[in-house]
């Protein structure tokens, strides 16, 4: 499998009133063409910000990139111009399914209305480099390209399994459900034939029966279609439903990253593992992990896990573990992860 | 033994109001519950988002007033009650909000917030509430500082906890939790249905457990209600409900948990569409627009919950061995 | 406390707050200490015709009136009326108005109604004219413009307590307390009372703003204090009669009427935006 997008050593972080907050921390992460690569960790570990840096739409003002690189396709999006990701890369090759569908239309437009915008710009057929890609505003939209386009829409929101897609074009946002909402975000991702969806806890805002419709969904398509998702989620059932492999990050730091099956069969990282004992179990026994959630503004040195781990050594207090490949795919960032018994 | 909360056929609308105030339709919220919570058990009330469980909780609670049916608590119909009377029994009925932070004032401090059900219900002097609330904080597992914090200040594991100590400073019989560990992560929720266990032992409670986490309410929980559009569809003991499901709205609830290790159920689900308008429903079953079971029988006429060995079901097709 | 720490230290930095802030601290301080920074005292009550219309000099800051009186001590004099006036008027306004407010947007229903339409009817009559006609009823005293102004601006905070009550009680914290099984009037003082405190704070100065251009416009009817009394608005219609010769004679009593009336509006939008973090002025200028 050829490597879509990696991220390499990306530390950054965000000025706050009270301090730099250091919310990635050299973090790494590869994705294949095609794959699906679940990306899971607490509230406040740094999920959406590694998934807004990838997009390149971290708040300008406040974010403070202090290295590492991008890399999509060979080539370093951090090296980009703004222009040049905005008219190429974002909403193009790299698309975006928010937590929240409903945020992401405008109430005042016809769903219908809002789609065709964006096909004007940024679907597949449109024409490179005409004029008018520098001012998508005042640019033609021929009415064969316009036909063709509606084509594609209609297949798109049928393929999302909408019911009646030209009667939904054809109503306001707040006239669907959560569920059509977020189909209707899944379809309008895919419009773009991009290569990577990235998508923000998808399902948190919907119901288990919704859920499990929306995930099958992602699933197929991404299998049909060959695009890579970046799919975030604290819930850990649901990374083990449709990705292909799971990245722990723990406090701005990744701290493991295996196939799926390997990951919950044998975790090494100890964070990894007091994880997956944190679930609900029906025995009835459940194990929290004690400690807090480190303050980003002043984290701890060395592996940020230290404090809460019970392996932890004078050498995790010092220094951050190196990656270390336990397996094919599997890799750790740990001085002395669980080894499985051999 | 007797019921410590006895539902009997409980209703609660919301109007729909159209252009110009003018009502327009209702939202069965509620439509005819009728539930039973023995002392010392934890009854499960699951349901996908808007069937009606918070209304439910709140409803019992007063702070809805029902368009119909009973609601006896100890025995006595609590919303006959005069407004005094009502308020004197919330001593002994509590609820724990679903967003505790919201549930906090927000220009109170912690301890002052903890105080105040002391102050409403009993005429114990400022030592005696301070090493009452003392006790209470220890118990739910926070430090003493907190006092002087304001909600906006602590985590939301630590604003659960709080929304728990405030209730518990009375040592009510029944606590309603609604989504006692939504919004928390993994780890925290640990720790708090733990919390839940150790509280429960100390101070003799009885829980209504309202969640749409059903691994959580398979945990914890004795028996189990699912609500589906504002009726209860199924109850029965926890067991019976996850292993022999009868309603297929309860099937189909079963099916979509993802299963760390198991099959995955992203491959064959099979439950299409959306849940129905709530101020419109479908005629017979309220289910049937979804259900993969229907017959024509289901859209002419509602089915009755009937007993099936201890569980309950309301579904024309109840007795059916599950697939 | 430190809350109120922070909103000094926020005010202090806001030019167009501290400017409103300093012109009241020193209406009052002038009303405090009108016997000691007055050059003449004695003038507030005696004449000396000799001196009459004198423009401003080196002695009467300000110039004399129509008796030969200092206008610099009769204003300083008449800001303790101004004063009195605009206290008890608002007080009691907001004594009676709060009240009607929160109780009626706590029931709602019919008692709410009842008591909104009241407060309508009063709020359709514009606010002069209603208190010249009570004024004018009850004939010329400092407490029967007190008691007209009460009675025509006291709708203003029933109405904004009103519908600052109706949105707070919606507020999950008070559905929890009733649930807790605390008693409506717990509910009230305690819990919605001091979360509405702030826009009620805002309104009252502004409020104040506007109590005391009326009362202005009383006094310049002839319905306030009776003279000699050093009314602003009685003082500003004496110079009629001399204008424009005589300019100096209104300029400073309209001057010190402009002023406090700002002074309160600036205070008051000032206190909206440090008060209320969710309109908190973007970049919080002046920075
Ligand atoms: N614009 C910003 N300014 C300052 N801090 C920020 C900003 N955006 C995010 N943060 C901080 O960065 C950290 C990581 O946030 P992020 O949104 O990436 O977390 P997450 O893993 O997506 O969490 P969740 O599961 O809650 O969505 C948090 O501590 C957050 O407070
Ligand atoms: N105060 C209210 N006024 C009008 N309609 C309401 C009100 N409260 C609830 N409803 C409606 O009643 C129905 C049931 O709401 P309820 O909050 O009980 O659902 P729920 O099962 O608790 O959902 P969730 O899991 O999202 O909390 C919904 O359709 C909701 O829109
Ligand atoms: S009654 Fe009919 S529609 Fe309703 S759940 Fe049973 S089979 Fe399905
Ligand atoms: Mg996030
Ligand atoms: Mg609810």
């Amino acid at each position: 499998m050829t490597e879509l997008l990696a991220v390499r050593d990306l530390t950054l972080g965000f000025r706050t009133d009270a301090g730099l907050a250091r919310v990635l921390d050299g973090v790494n992460l590869t994705i294949d063409a095609g794959q699906v690569m679940g990306l899971v960790g607490e509230s406040g570990c740094g999920k959406t910000t590694l998934a807004r840096a990838v997009l390149g739409v971290l708040p300008r003002n406040a974010a403070e990139i202090a290295g590492g690189e991008i890399v999509f396709k060979g080539r370093d999006l951090l090296k980009f111009s703004p222009g040049a990701l905005a008219r190429d890369i974002c909403g193009r090759a790299i698309t975006f399914i928010p937590q929240d569908p409903y945020g992401s239309f405008n109430p005042v437009f016809t769903i219908g209305t809002q789609i065709m915008e964006i096909m004007k710009w940024k679907s597949p057929r449109r024409v490179t480099g005409h004029w008018s890609e520098h001012a998508p505003l005042l640019g033609p939209y021929p009415a064969e390209r316009r036909r063709a386009d509606m084509e594609t829409v209609v297949a798109l929101l049928d393929a999302v399994q909408l019911p009646q897609p030209a009667q939904i074009l054809r109503k306001y946002p707040h006239e669907l459900s959560g569920g059509q909402r977020q189909r209707l975000m899944i379809a309008m991702a895919l419009l773009p034939e991009p290569d990577l969806v990235i998508a923000d806890e998808p399902t948190t805002a919907l119901d288990v029966t919704i859920q499990a419709q929306i995930l099958g969904l992602i699933r197929r398509l991404a299998n049909e279609r060959n695009v890579a998702v970046l799919f975030t989620t604290h819930d850990l059932g649901t990374a083990y439903e449709i990705c292909d492999a799971v990245t722990v990050m723990y406090a701005g730091q990744e701290v493991e990253s295996a196939p799926t099956d390997r990951f919950f069969a044998a975790p090494a990282h100890p964070y990894t593992g007091k994880l997956l004992a944190s679930l609900p179990r029906h025995d009835g026994e459940v194990a929290g992990i004690p400690g807090e959630v480190p303050n980003l503004v002043r984290p701890p040195g060395g592996c940020r896990f230290h404090p809460r781990c019970e392996r932890a050594s004078e050498a995790c207090r010092s220094g951050k573990p190196p990656a270390e490949m336990l397996d094919p795919g599997h890799s750790v960032r740990c001085f002395h992860p669980v080894r499985p018994a051999a | 033994m007797s019921p410590i909360l006895d539902i009997r056929g409980l209703s609660r609308h919301f109007p729909i109001h159209g252009p110009f105030g003018r009502q327009v339709g209702a939202v069965r919220a509620l439509d005819d519950v009728s539930l039973q919570v023995m002392p010392g058990e934890i009854l499960g009330l699951v349901g996908e988002s808007g069937c009606g469980k918070s209304t439910l909780g709140k409803t019992v609670m007063g702070i809805h007033r029902p368009d119909g049916g009973e609601i006896r608590f100890d025995g006595v119909d609590i919303a006959a009650l005069e407004p005094r009377a009502q308020r004197a029994v919330r001593k002994h009925l509590q609820y724990s909000y679903q967003d505790p932070g919201a549930s906090l004032d927000p220009r109170w401090k912690i301890g002052r917030s903890l105080h105040e059900p002391l102050i409403i219900h009993t005429t114990l002097s400022t030592e005696e509430r301070t090493r009452r609330v003392a006790d209470i904080l220890r118990a739910v597992g926070l430090p003493e500082g907190h006092l002087d914090l304001y909600p906006h200040e602590i985590s939301g594991g630590q604003q659960r906890r709080v929304g728990l100590a405030r209730i518990l400073t009375l040592h009510p019989k029944l606590v309603i939790l609604d989504e006692p560990t939504s919004g928390l992560d993994v780890s925290v929720q640990a720790t708090v249905l733990t919390l839940f266990r150790e509280l429960r032992q100390a101070f003799n409670l009885t829980y209504m457990f309202i969640s749409h986490d059903l691994a959580v309410v398979r945990m914890m929980c004795d028996r189990v209600a699912v609500m589906y559009l504002g009726r209860i569809v199924e109850i029965g003991p926890t067991d019976q409900i996850f292993e022999t499901p009868r309603h297929p709205y309860t099937r189909s609830l079963l099916a979509a948990i993802p299963r760390i290790g198991g099959k995955r159920i992203t491959v064959d689900f099979w439950l299409k569409g959306e849940p129905p308008d709530p101020g419109n429903l479908p005629s017979g079953c309220r289910f049937r627009t979804r259900c993969p079971r229907a017959e024509a029988v289901c859209a002419q006429e509602e089915p009755a919950l009937v007993a099936i060995g201890l569980q309950h079901a309301a579904c024309h097709f109840a007795s059916e061995k599950p697939a | 406390m430190a809350v109120w720490r922070q909103v000094l230290w926020k005010l202090l930095r806001d030019r167009a707050t501290f400017l409103g802030a300093s012109i009241i601290l020193s209406l009052i301080l002038a009303a405090i200490l009108a016997p000691v920074l007055s050059p003449f005292p004695e003038d507030v009550f005696e004449f000396h015709t000799a001196n009459r219309l004198r423009p401003p000099d080196g002695v009467n800051y300000f110039g004399t009136d129509r008796m030969g009186s200092d206008i610099l001590s009769r204003l300083l004099f008449g800001a303790r009326i101004t004063i009195t006036i605009a206290l008890i008027a608002v007080g009691t306004a907001v004594a009676v108005g709060v009240p009607i407010g929160l109780v009626a947007g706590y029931y709602g229903a019919w008692p709410g109604d009842l008591l909104m339409r009241v407060s309508d009817i009063f709020l359709a009559i514009p606010q002069v004219v209603l208190a010249i006609a009570i004024a004018q009823t009850l004939g010329p005293s400092i407490e029967n413009v007190i008691l007209a102004l009460s009675a025509t601006y006291w709708p203003f905070w029933a109405r904004l307590v009103y519908a600052e009550t109706r949105s707070v009680k919606n507020e999950i914290f008070i559905e929890s307390a009733i649930a807790l099984g605390a008693s409506p009037a717990r509910v009230m003082i305690l819990h919605i009372l001091p979360n509405i405190s702030s826009a009620i704070i805002v309104r009252t100065s502004i409020g104040m703003g506007a109590t005391i251009l009326t009362a202005a416009a009383l006094g310049f009817l002839g319905l306030g204090a009776p003279p000699p009394a050093p009314e602003w608005g009685r003082m500003i219609a004496e110079s009629r009669d001399f204008l424009p010769e005589a300019w100096w004679y209104a300029t400073a009593p309209g001057l010190a009427i402009f002023l406090v009336v700002m002074g309160f509006n600036l205070l008051g939008d000032g206190l909206r935006d440090i008060l209320d973090p969710r309109i908190r002025r973007a970049g919080g200028r002046n920075d």
